[in-house]
């Protein structure tokens, strides 16, 4: 848990020695609680109390990397239990299961299958993190063969889930490098998953009863050295899973509770794709860090993935697009003009709406910090002043000839007082974007 | 077994408790009623406080259907969307829907302009083909619906039903009608707490009782916001649970009107190849949104689809067994 500047100053020396180039120990504890200077510019702090700053720096859940390069999936470390405190920081990620006793060409046909779940929503990719190969076959050739298939066919993260110990060390000669999440079934395998798993370096997920197992097996491994660690939380009522789930972030985050302080994991065994998608979906809200899916159907993956973009969104920072003006089709001079708020989502609603209107046009994203229409109308971000300043500061009057700009009706209100400020012709659009399609070829007639 | 390992809230208050639908010894015509709210927790923590009721999921039915629905849904639905007393009935017996909520958008002078006869006519024959509690809508404009609704909460005085939306703007006519005529009323915020609390306070002010109130947050659908709702009812519920009682109501979650308006719930096959199955991919946008709302402590989910109420009443279940 990360410390205050006062609980910081009480461990400094207090001489204000001014060495460390601060006026005072206490601006230098400040300076150290932001994380803006590092420890060693102070030469007098005994071992003991870095020992402690060093520990209460650490993240409450640790970050388990998965992957390498680019396609690197990192997990954990997040640091409240609701999103309006702060927000939450990394993405739940989603993986698939796939079973080792399918003839290659069908494995082949699912990895294309998962590489297609990739889609743009609000001008961002989204896309799904992980393949967890699951040893079916009790046969460690086939599960090599099918991983190698794995490997070659595909970037993203690589779960193994190996039948028993004796699977699982030629599957690293040939991944380790990949740094796969390494899963372990059974738990009276554990010393030997974690003495593996310490020698190839690579994190590893296990299933436990209770939050005491958790909590003593936890401690375990990394006494023997293994701390990268996920936890699969895998009760059998729904919500055992969302107490689990809620108390190991709770205990992690509130009370430091380090032997709990790891990200979790859950599984979707139902074969009833519908009714795992809603498990799921209650998964990504509260607080799998990871969730695997048997269903590769976009119908089921696709509202999870979206479902994530919405959660995982800043909420103190709502998606922005650039404030200028946006030609939507072959536009001309001659094009209507429409004004609204750079909110990503008013933004390409209001774009999807023009499109599917084949009328082309001009479409103003005003800058309201991203704020929709009528919070930045409330705000005074979208007041007729600032939109008759975007009007020559975007030099409207060079791009179309005509003087006629369609605002959302949601600010019908404001049209006289735009009309006298900008000297424009005012034209009240619909108030959902869902109107502008019979609105602007009505227009047009 | 129990874990030594755990870390309890010490929260302070419960959420009111909404009673909806009187049963003859009440003054009432249902022969189904239910509580909603009443808990001392998050959603589903049994083992640190009271969860006496379940979300509840109420079927919408309209009385005059949009032309914008996609294929699928008008499909499913076919068979009773032009007819609401046969819609009431069947989504009530057989979809697994708890009770019904009956919107009656065909009033808005822009959507028919019915007369306040026909409303008051279908809202009787749907009481007569259902057992549940009904929730009972009006258009959105607020001189008709303070037309109709008051003669309808007269018309059925005693039932406890649910009658809504009351906003800031509008909410003496309609709140003064349920407080005479005994029912619960919905309580309408855009996404903000300090004005769902005093709507709430104003509401109490003129003499409607705190556990005849529903909060409506106004969610967006997936995708469309629906983000900002999640956080506003976590917000709500935690300032709720630490005491405060002008925020302490159940929630009510808008689900299927919104999701069926999101492009991915309508967009064709043909328009969208990479997304899936269309008519699935919609009922999938109306249950992942509906399990967002009930994990962030919907009391009641208004939803539209048979199927999608299905999977949700069968996750819902899931969630409450201890």
């Amino acid at each position: 848990m990360a410390l205050s500047g006062l609980d910081i100053y009480k461990l400094l020396p207090r001489t204000n020695c001014k060495k460390c180039g601060f006026q005072t120990c206490l601006a230098f504890a400040m300076q150290l609680a932001k994380k803006a200077v590092a420890l060693d510019k102070c030469s007098f702090v005994s071992g003991e109390v870095r020992a402690i700053l060093e520990a209460a720096s650490q993240p409450a859940i640790r970050k388990v990397e998965i992957g390498t390069g680019e396609q690197k999936c990192l997990v954990g470390n997040e640091t409240v239990l609701f999103r309006h405190e702060e927000k939450f920081y990394h993405p739940t990620a989603i993986g698939f299961i796939i079973e080792d006793d399918m003839a290659p060409v069908e494995l082949v046909n699912a990895l294309d299958e998962v590489q297609r779940l990739s889609f743009e929503r609000v001008g961002q990719k989204i896309g799904v993190e992980l393949i967890a190969l699951r040893e079916k076959s009790r046969d460690k050739q086939q599960f090599v063969k099918m991983l190698n298939v794995v490997i070659n066919k595909t970037q993203l993260g690589i779960v193994l889930m190996p039948d028993s110990i004796e699977s699982l060390r030629p599957a690293l000669e040939i991944c380790a490098g990949r740094r796969p999440l390494v899963y372990c079934n059974e738990p009276r395998e554990m010393d030997a998953f974690i003495s593996i798993c310490k020698e190839y370096k690579v994190p590893l997920a296990f299933k436990a009863k209770s939050l005491d197992d958790f909590s003593n097996a936890s401690k375990r491994a990394i006494q023997q050295g293994q701390a990268d660690l996920v936890f699969h939380v895998s009760s059998e009522t729904a919500s055992e899973c969302l107490w689990q789930l809620t108390q190991i972030r709770r205990l992690s985050i509130k009370k430091n509770e380090r032997s709990l302080g790891f990200p979790t994991m859950a599984i979707i065994e139902d074969e009833d794709e519908p009714k795992g998608a809603a498990q799921a979906a209650g998964h990504i809200v509260k607080y799998a860090s990871i969730v695997l899916l048997k269903t590769r159907k976009p119908e089921y993956v696709l509202p999870l993935l979206t479902l994530r973009q919405n959660i995982f969104t800043d909420p103190q920072k709502p998606l922005q697009v650039e404030s200028k003006v946006y030609p939507v089709g072959l536009v001309n001079d001659r094009s209507p003009v429409l004004v609204t708020t750079n909110f990503s989502l008013t933004y390409y609603t209001v774009l999807g709406e023009i499109e599917s209107s084949r009328v082309p046009a001009h479409l103003i994203c005003l800058d309201t910090e991203g704020m929709s229409v009528l919070t930045a109308w409330a705000a005074e971000k979208f007041t007729p002043e600032r939109i008759s300043d975007t009007l020559i500061k975007f030099k409207l009057s060079d791009i179309v000839k005509h003087k006629d700009l369609i605002i959302p009706g949601y600010v019908a209100m404001m049209s006289g007082d735009l009309e006298e400020k900008s000297g424009w012709n005012i034209l009240v659009g619909p108030r959902e974007a869902a109107g502008l399609p019979s609105f602007l070829k009505n227009l047009s007639v | 077994m129990a874990d030594e390992l755990k870390l309890l809230e010490k929260w302070s208050l419960k959420v009111h408790e909404v009673k909806l639908g009187a049963g003859p010894s009440a003054g009432g015509s249902r022969e189904i009623i239910f509580n909603i709210g009443g808990q001392s927790s998050f959603p589903f923590l049994f083992k640190e406080g009271d969860i006496p009721n379940r979300p509840l999921i109420a079927a919408e039915v309209l009385d005059c259907v949009e032309d914008d629905w996609p294929v699928g849904l008008r499909t499913d639905l076919a068979s009773v969307s032009k007819d609401p007393v046969e819609w009431a009935r069947k989504m009530a017996s057989d979809s697994g829907a708890d009770l019904v909520c009956l919107k009656l958008q065909g009033l808005h002078p822009d959507l028919g302009n019915k007369p306040v006869k026909d409303a008051m006519a279908l809202v009787e024959a749907v009481l007569k083909n259902i057992k549940t509690p009904l929730i009972i809508l009006g258009c959105g404009s607020a001189d008709k619906d303070n037309e109709v609704l008051p003669a309808i909460s007269e018309a059925t005085k005693g039932e406890r039903l649910l009658f809504g939306d009351v906003v800031s703007e509008n909410y003496k006519t309609l709140a003064a009608a349920c407080i005479a005529d005994g029912h619960n009323i919905i309580a309408e915020s855009p996404i903000d707490v300090n004005i769902a609390k005093q709507l709430n306070i104003l509401l109490s002010d003129i003499g409607m009782p705190l556990d005849r109130i529903v909060i409506n947050p106004t969610i967006g659908a997936l995708g469309y916001g629906l983000e900002y709702a999640y956080s506003i009812m976590e917000r709500a519920k935690s300032a709720a649970l630490a005491g405060d009682k002008m925020l302490a109501m159940p929630f009510i979650c808008f689900v299927g009107q919104e999701s069926w308006r999101a492009k991915e719930a309508k967009v064709s096959l043909n328009d969208f190849p990479q997304g899936g199955n269309a008519r699935m991919r919609g009922i999938m946008w109306e249950v992942v949104t509906a399990m967002a709302m009930v994990e962030a402590g919907a009391d009641i989910l208004t939803m539209r689809h048979p199927e999608a109420i299905k999977i949700v009443k069968s996750a819902i279940t899931d969630l409450m067994k201890r």
